[in-house]
């Protein structure tokens, strides 16, 4: 078990490395700055060429990949903690599901139009995926088992992204307002869509850490949880609308970004062990190094174009994916 | 007997429990119907006379011989082709890995074929018949590199199906990275494509799917009887003379190649793989699936989700893969949620 002054130095070496991540997504792109005039126009902007590109895109989009990662690793182990599952991510339980065809649905009827329309779609689809999944997986009336709840994930998952696929196909103009977001995209996401979702994910966040101590408790088993004094339903119920809340406003910002739920919390509980308020405080800080960097490799992988975060961060996360799978014994599907 | 049938040619014959013969004989029926149905709907509607006389050669409306003959009828050939297909290499995965999740779509071999072929599309430009190729290659090289992840577990286990899903999910990415960097023409057909698609399906791609996998399935059933055997386990396999390792090895290449040649033909079609073992095992009431059940069933289980597809939304036409894997989803849904209850 980790001491206390480790984890607080393993914490600090992520700000140290969030802090690098944050530098370099300011600096590399197409129209590169160098991390010198970076530093110089972020304490005293002019007019120039360089000044607007860091202000009106990497600035932006640099934040909105500390927002999304922060809040899919917060997420991630959330839900992991809360299923007792390693496996448990936004993607596999089908919330990031539920959020694309509810805002993919929603344009398609009404229209193209802003996120302050589309974030409220987002936030019904991923806790109508998250109910969904949660009853499917408590259907004989006993509460959800970890694997059951992965496995109903898996179904839901499927079925809603084949819908979407369908609402995509039929709408061409959807499809090509949608083509870069349903692949998960930091890029263009300027203030306006930042600061509709900020509150949601600040409360998500609040709640996601006060929820920690009952999480812990629980991680003994549900019966030592209940002889603990945590009240189950209600755990359960605060657990997941931290998760709606975080995986809604992430993907209504950026598009479903897949595995950065599922690796970062894992890569925390490597560091700092398997106290849940310290793998969340952890996931806050690796989450965004994790995204930042996806991001980079996502504007200089494939030459001069960019590519979407969320393909690079399946590529990233998948492989680890199958690294837990191959080497632990994970609790049967 | 007479819970059982016996089919004889010369030295031949084929044994059916009655049961098994019975539901065969409904979902063959089921299959001849929806094609009649499949010919003659659709923006030019024809009716069943003028689909029997363009079929037997006669008729005197042109238009109709041509719409029967020369686009409904590759199109009905490809969807039967591609469900049989999908049906064995499914039920052959399935005994292989026992179980039932160990199916070519969530292990991520039906996205290997697409990757390979994508890159076909994409990177090369080729047109239809090297795609085959490119799938094919694809399927492969991720039955390969699924093999070598588990290779101390061998084929089988809950580790299979979790590694297969991590690889799937990886190539899902390529194949998105691919059809994002495309133009949006390419994209806009390489996006149709991956949602698994009959539209559009001629004369050429139908025969070279129609040959390829009368083929495989003929493998299939070759190693159907052996792959029986198995499940009694290896050593009284080998004891009766069942080389169990090799009969393994050969059943997922023919499952791959059956998988990889129907995703050549049309793009992915999720689920059916999945479902239709499942679905022909419950209706024939058997522990295990066999050949000609799965193959059936999918058949029909294509053909009438691809009609589905034609008419739901029309004048649009949907992806056919989009159908099954709505209808797989909730097919899933609905199997756990009995499943859980009846505990």
């Amino acid at each position: 078990m980790p001491n206390r002054e480790r984890r607080l130095g393993l914490l600090l070496l992520g700000l140290v490395l969030l802090v690098v991540a944050a530098a370099l997504s300011l600096s590399i792109g197409s129209h590169h700055v160098p991390l010198g005039r970076v530093w110089r126009l972020l304490l005293d902007p002019d007019s120039s060429y360089d000044a607007t590109v860091l202000r009106e895109m990497r600035l932006p989009r640099t934040v909105a990949g500390i927002a999304v990662g922060a809040a899919l690793g917060l997420a991630g182990a959330l839900m992991q903690s809360l299923t007792r599952n390693p496996l448990a991510d936004p993607g596999i339980l089908g919330i990031n599901a539920g959020a694309s065809l509810f805002v993919v649905a929603a344009v398609a009827i009404v229209g193209v139009s802003g996120i302050w329309f589309y974030l409220w779609f987002a936030f019904l689809g991923a806790a109508v995926a998250a109910v969904g999944v949660y009853l499917l997986a408590g259907t004989s009336g006993q509460t959800a088992t970890p694997a059951r709840l992965a496995l109903a994930g898996i179904a839901v998952s499927a079925a809603l992204a084949a819908i979407t696929q369908t609402v995509i196909l039929a709408d061409q103009e959807a499809f090509n307002e949608f083509r870069f977001w349903v692949a998960g995209s930091l890029e263009g996401r300027g203030w306006p869509v930042l600061e509709a979702v900020a509150p949601f994910l600040v409360v998500g966040v609040v709640v996601a850490l006060a929820v920690g101590p009952a999480l812990n408790a629980l991680s003994l088993g549900d019966d030592a949880g209940r002889a603990l004094g945590v009240r189950l339903v209600r755990t359960r119920a605060l657990a997941m609308l931290a998760v709606t809340l975080l995986c809604g406003a992430a993907t209504a910002a950026v598009g479903p970004i897949g595995f950065v739920g599922l690796a970062v919390p894992m890569l925390a509980r490597a560091l700092v062990g398997h106290d849940q308020r310290w793998v969340a405080l952890m996931c806050l800080v690796l989450g965004p190094v994790w995204v930042l960097l996806a991001d980079v490799l996502a504007r200089v992988v494939v030459g001069s174009q960019e590519t979407q975060v969320g393909i690079v961060a399946a590529l990233l996360g998948a492989p680890v994916f199958i690294a837990v799978v191959r080497r632990r014994k994970v609790p049967a599907l | 007997m007479t819970t059982h049938v016996l089919i004889r040619v010369g030295a031949r014959s084929v044994r059916f429990r009655r049961r098994v013969a019975w539901v065969l004989l409904a979902l063959a029926a089921a299959a001849v119907v929806l094609a009649g149905i499949g010919l003659m709907l659709g923006d030019y509607g024809i009716s069943p006379g003028q689909v029997l006389a363009a079929l037997t050669g006669g008729g005197d409306d042109r238009l109709a011989a041509y719409f029967v003959r020369e686009v409904r009828l590759p199109r009905v050939v490809t969807a039967l082709v591609v469900g049989a297909a999908l049906g064995v290499a499914g039920s052959l995965f399935q005994n292989v890995t026992a179980n039932p999740l160990g199916s070519p779509d969530i292990i991520g071999f039906t996205t290997g074929a697409a990757t390979g072929a994508l890159v076909q599309i994409i990177v090369l430009g080729s047109d239809t018949g090297s795609v085959a190729i490119g799938a094919v290659l694809g399927g492969l090289g991720t039955a390969l590199v699924v093999h070598l992840l588990t290779r101390p577990h061998g084929l089988t286990g809950q580790r299979l199906v979790l590694v297969g899903i991590g690889v799937g999910a990886t190539l899902t990415a390529v194949d998105k990275l691919l059809v994002v960097r495309a133009s949006l023409v390419t994209a806009q057909t390489a996006a149709q494509w991956l949602a698994g698609s009959l539209n559009a399906v001629l004369w050429p791609r139908a025969t070279v799917a129609l040959v390829a996998v009368a083929l495989l399935i003929g493998a299939a059933f070759a190693l159907a009887r052996p792959l029986q055997l198995l499940t009694l386990g290896d050593d009284t396999a080998r004891a009766v003379g069942v080389p169990a390792q090799r009969v393994r090895t050969l059943a997922v290449l023919v499952a791959v190649g059956l998988v990889s040649i129907a995703t050549a033909a049309t793009g992915p079609i999720a689920f059916v793989a999945l479902a239709a073992p499942q679905v022909s095992r419950r209706l024939a009431g058997t522990p295990t699936s066999g050949v000609a059940g799965p193959a059936l069933t999918g058949a029909v289980l294509v053909l009438g989700s691809d009609l589905l597809a034609q008419r739901l939304l029309a004048p649009t036409e949907l992806a056919v893969g989009v159908v099954t894997g709505a209808l797989g989803g909730v097919y899933l849904i609905g199997l756990l949620a009995l499943e859980w209850r009846r505990r």
